[in-house]
């Protein structure tokens, strides 16, 4: 009975999908109690965000996807007038007003995006699967570029980056043309100088700075520098767990957040790294055979962008903190201290994981 | 289900396929990269990350030793340390200064002279790692700072011992002060290869005892290896190397004395030296007027310095050490000595004096209209008859002169143990040669041997030569090398070094030829221009008069004191010691611009040696006593 009741429990959760989120949620919370070993608060905190995501990513799983295409669009107009709300209203924290007050708590419109986008677009060319024309990516492009638009403006870059990807990998497993694409490509190598006048002074500073860290090692170039000794200090086999010193005596910034992986190359090195790296690399590619076996379009444009949005997560986190990206505010997914991104990150398994079970069900 | 749209469908799934696949390459790709960017970093560069690591993290923080205590010979503390907190900047690790400073000021009261001064100390002190823009604060202040310290990264509130002079403007001069390590202070470290020892040190001895006696005061510079953070604030101390604090001097000088003699100065400008003429140990040291060292510690403000420096009064000049003065008839009973020993004069030889001496058309005028009549050598001294002394200069010569004079330590630097003695002039032939350029003014004349002869013209002493040219004669001719520290203390072993007195010079002088100069200057004090000011005094002393003129008189001109500007009006001066017939104090007192030495330095001279004989408190400054035998 109860075996039974278990069994039905866990029948829409993918065990591979699941064991491998798990181990990365483990090293993360290894990781978290070093780099923030000076409130151990953070770790507790971070244990209970892990179960509500792990709540949501269950509920999520038992959805079929003909019910979550039907949430796209109003999470998307939801998504999009909050994002309009916080231009106009929001909470300026740090210098960026990325947050909205909603009397109990604040919320960071622009995290909705990050799923409301793949939603959204997938949904969109799932409506226009059979007559598909160049004017629906057009439309698409659109559809994609207005929130970008207004999450970069607060300015939050990191966001911005994630929700293009997001929208992009639609578009692109949709089908759009190559030729387009490499029009596309060479139209925004084309406008980079303008991207660049629209800057911020720290963003262009940032950018810069990857360039020549040494040449403003107590300012801008600080994060990067600090960083990247932390992660060659770490050597093969790191310095061990609790030791790492670049991040124990404050060097690292960010250290249980953005630059996490700091701390958690310093403390188990190479090795370390290639044990993570290869987590996430079948996390990834269960994410792309979920897609490839997706029953509809719409299911393989969303687990596909879902699952290259993670890959996204990691290649600008891991890229950054070992210095050969700029510093966006983007995290180690799963492994990053922060219960809004977990949550996020989980939707999105939720979403592979219901796309993976109710494969069948539509099929027939 | 439709054939048509069944292929539709494996097509469609074939191109989405193909499409993943590619995005599957491109995630290997970027992997691929991500993996050779950290075999790069963790296994090529590893060596090098590791040594910035290790760099990052240990940092070695001297630790500054306790500046060794002045004190007086009994154990009056003249300058010693106290610990207090001041808000330091360390500039290379602060962006922008003004901001961070003007943020300071809204939490911690930051004044214009606060800053004015941290500009000053930033270009003074260029090697500083970290500058005070706020000293002494209140606990309020520390606390509310450690509050705020998270916003102000390279600023930070660190406890240390500050330098106080307790005396404040007493003996002044001769403890000096320390300030700020400079790039001439750097220098000199460098070139007495102390860096390492001064590395944490941010003050250094800038004059009087604190800079001669900088290498015994200093200490120890200690270590400790301190894990930080990126904001350069210590963690974990991981050893720890203890400084030596520096050595105590124990000075010679009687610090009760030496206000005795302050006092005694009132609001006059001059200076005195008091000798203990079997050591040389200085009892002494006085320059009026003075200043207060405690301004110069955390760097003076720059208005006080201007008041001190632009000041006519020249308070920061130690007069005692550094000035020079014409002997004035305190140069005659020397001049008598040597004419004794040289066998040029006897006591019992005498001169008529008319009151003036002809030499060539000009006529040298005796204070005394009308002359002292027959005068021999114990009356030219009691009466300080000029006239006997133009007539032996005359006889002597200037070189004579200059040899005679030159054996008591005149126009010589003594060697006392502190920087910037001056040498005075001991006129010469020779010196005058060596002094001017033009040939006529190169050629010394006969004239001018005259007014050397009763301690005018050429002639400037330091009131320091003075006063150990006083205790060669109370010594019988014996000169120890004056010295003002007695011995040095290390407080951790408790040894005292001792300063042993060293004999400078044995003049050797016949007995009975210094019998007679001291008998004659026991005169002064009884018969003659000092008896007033000694009159009824319960001890024997021995004292000589004299006014040093500070412009030149024309001829047939009489000197009158309320005509004359105060600056330019005649210095008094007095040298003394007593008991006479074993002396335990000699002394030379210089008042600037107070006309006669009978008036005005021999009370001074009093009042010393009768609280230093009997031991009498003299509260206030004698009554200036209006004499009409002022006639030195």
């Amino acid at each position: 009975m109860i075996r039974t009741l278990w069994l039905r429990f866990i029948d829409k959760i993918d065990a591979p999908l699941f064991a491998l989120a798990f181990a990365l949620l483990l090293l993360g919370i290894i990781t978290l109690a070093s780099a923030a070993h000076e409130t151990p608060s953070r770790v507790a905190g971070q244990a209970a965000s892990i179960l509500v995501a792990l709540g949501v990513m269950w509920a999520v799983a038992q959805f079929q996807p003909q019910t979550l295409m039907r949430f796209a669009l109003p999470t998307y107009a939801l998504g999009l007038a909050l994002l309009v709300a916080v231009a106009l209203f929001g909470d300026v924290v740090n210098g960026a007003r990325r947050w909205l007050n909603v009397g109990l708590t604040r919320i960071q419109p622009s995290e909705i995006m990050k799923i409301a986008m793949p939603l959204m677009l997938a949904w969109y060319f799932h409506k226009h699967e059979a007559t598909l024309r160049l004017r629906d990516y057009f439309v698409a492009s659109l559809l994609l570029a207005a929130p970008v638009l207004l999450i970069a403006r607060q300015p939050d870059l990191g966001t911005a980056l994630l929700v293009t990807a997001a929208g992009f990998y639609v578009i692109f497993l949709a089908g759009l043309a190559w030729k387009i694409l490499i029009g596309l490509a060479l139209a925004a190598c084309a406008s980079l100088p303008f991207l660049w006048s629209l800057m911020h002074d720290y963003q262009r500073r940032r950018i810069l700075t990857l360039l020549d860290p040494t040449s403003d090692p107590l300012g801008a170039g600080y994060h990067i520098i600090q960083s990247v000794i932390a992660v060659g200090s770490g050597g093969l086999a790191g310095k061990g767990w609790l030791k790492g010193t670049q991040a124990h005596l404050e060097f690292i910034p960010e250290r249980s957040t953005d630059f996490i992986f700091a701390v958690f190359s310093e403390e188990f090195g190479l090795i370390g790294n290639c044990l993570l790296l290869l987590l996430y690399l079948l996390l990834i590619g269960r994410g792309l055979t979920i897609a490839a076996n997706a029953p509809t379009f719409f299911a393989r444009l969303l687990a596909g962008s879902v699952t290259l949005t993670f890959f996204t997560y990691v290649f600008v986190n891991v890229g950054m903190v070992s210095g050969i990206l700029p510093v966006v505010g983007v995290p180690l997914p799963l492994v990053s201290f922060g219960g809004t991104a977990l949550v996020t990150l989980f939707l999105g398994i939720g979403i592979l994981m219901s796309i993976h079970r109710h494969r069948k069900l539509v099929q027939t | 289900m439709h054939l048509a749209e069944f292929k539709d469908h494996q097509r469609e799934l074939y191109f989405f396929q193909l499409r993943i696949g590619i995005a599957g390459i491109f995630v290997l790709a970027a992997f691929s990269l991500l993996l050779v960017r950290l075999v790069y970093l963790q296994v090529l560069q590893y060596d090098y990350y590791r040594t910035k690591a290790e760099d990052n993290r240990i940092s070695i923080v001297p630790i500054m030793p306790n500046r060794g205590l002045i004190l007086d010979r009994s154990g009056t503390v003249l300058a010693r340390n106290y610990s207090a907190y001041t808000l330091e900047i360390f500039p290379g690790k602060v962006a922008d200064l003004e901001k961070t400073i003007d943020e300071l000021a809204a939490i911690i009261e930051i004044r214009a002279s606060d800053r004015t001064r941290f500009k000053r100390l930033r270009i003074e002190a260029k090697g500083a790692d970290s500058l005070p823009i706020r000293t002494r604060l209140s606990d309020e202040e520390v606390a509310k700072f450690a509050v705020n310290r998270y916003r102000f990264p390279g600023v930070d509130i660190q406890a240390r011992l500050f330098r106080q002079y307790p005396l404040n403007e007493l003996a002044s001069h001769l403890v000096g002060y320390i300030g700020r390590i400079n790039e001439r202070d750097v220098q000199h470290i460098e070139d007495a290869d102390l860096t390492a020892n001064y590395k944490g040190t941010d003050h250094i001895g800038k004059t009087g005892l604190e800079q001669s006696y900088e290498s015994e005061l200093h200490g120890i510079t200690g270590y400790e290896q301190v894990e930080v953070d990126s904001g350069g604030r210590g963690v974990r101390t991981l050893s720890r190397t203890s400084p030596t604090s520096g050595n105590n001097l124990v000075m010679t000088l009687d610090i009760r004395l030496q206000q005795v003699a302050e006092k005694a100065f009132g609001e006059n400008r001059g200076a005195l030296v008091a000798i203990e003429p079997a050591t040389g140990g200085i009892l002494a040291f006085v320059s009026k007027p003075g200043f207060d060292p405690n301004l110069f510690v955390d760097g003076i403000d720059p208005a006080s310095w201007e008041l001190l420096n632009t000041s006519p009064d020249r308070p920061m000049v130690n007069r005692a050490l550094a000035g020079t003065y014409p002997p004035g008839s305190t140069f005659k009973p020397y001049l008598a000595l040597g004419a004794l020993e040289l066998g040029k004069r006897t006591p019992q030889q005498t001169i008529h004096d008319p009151g003036f001496f002809q030499f060539g058309n000009h006529r040298f005028r005796d204070d005394k209209v009308g002359g002292h009549g027959t005068v021999d050598m114990y009356k030219s001294i009691v009466v300080s008859c000029d006239t006997y002394y133009y007539v032996l200069g005359n006889d002597l010569g200037i070189d004579n002169i200059a040899r005679i004079i030159g054996q008591f330590g005149f126009g010589a630097k003594t060697g006392i143990d502190v920087e910037g003695e001056a040498t005075g002039v001991l006129p010469s032939q020779e010196w005058k040669r060596k002094r001017f350029r033009k040939p006529e003014q190169q050629k010394w004349y006969a004239g001018e041997t005259i007014s050397i002869a009763i301690g005018q013209g050429y002639n400037a002493y330091t009131p320091l030569q003075m006063a150990q040219a006083m205790a060669a004669i109370a010594n019988n001719g014996v000169i120890y090398r004056p010295h003002l520290v007695n011995y040095i203390e290390n407080i951790r072993s408790g040894e005292r070094a001792l300063v042993e007195p060293k004999v400078a010079r044995d003049l050797k002088l016949k007995p009975e030829h210094i019998e007679f100069i001291k008998r004659a200057l026991a005169g002064v004090n009884t018969e003659g221009t000092g008896a007033r000011a000694f009159a009824k005094a319960e001890y024997t002393s021995a004292g000589k008069t004299g006014t040093a003129q500070v412009v030149a008189l024309k001829q047939n001109e009489k000197y009158d004191e309320k005509r004359v500007a105060e600056r330019h009006r005649d210095h008094a001066l007095f040298i003394a010691f007593a008991p006479l017939e074993s002396p335990k104090i000699a002394l030379a007192v210089v008042v600037e611009n107070a006309g006669f030495g009978a008036r005005a330095a021999a009370p001074v001279a009093r009042q010393v040696l009768d609280y230093y004989l009997l031991g009498k408190r003299i509260d206030k400054p004698a009554a200036e006593v209006p004499g009409d035998d002022d006639d030195d």
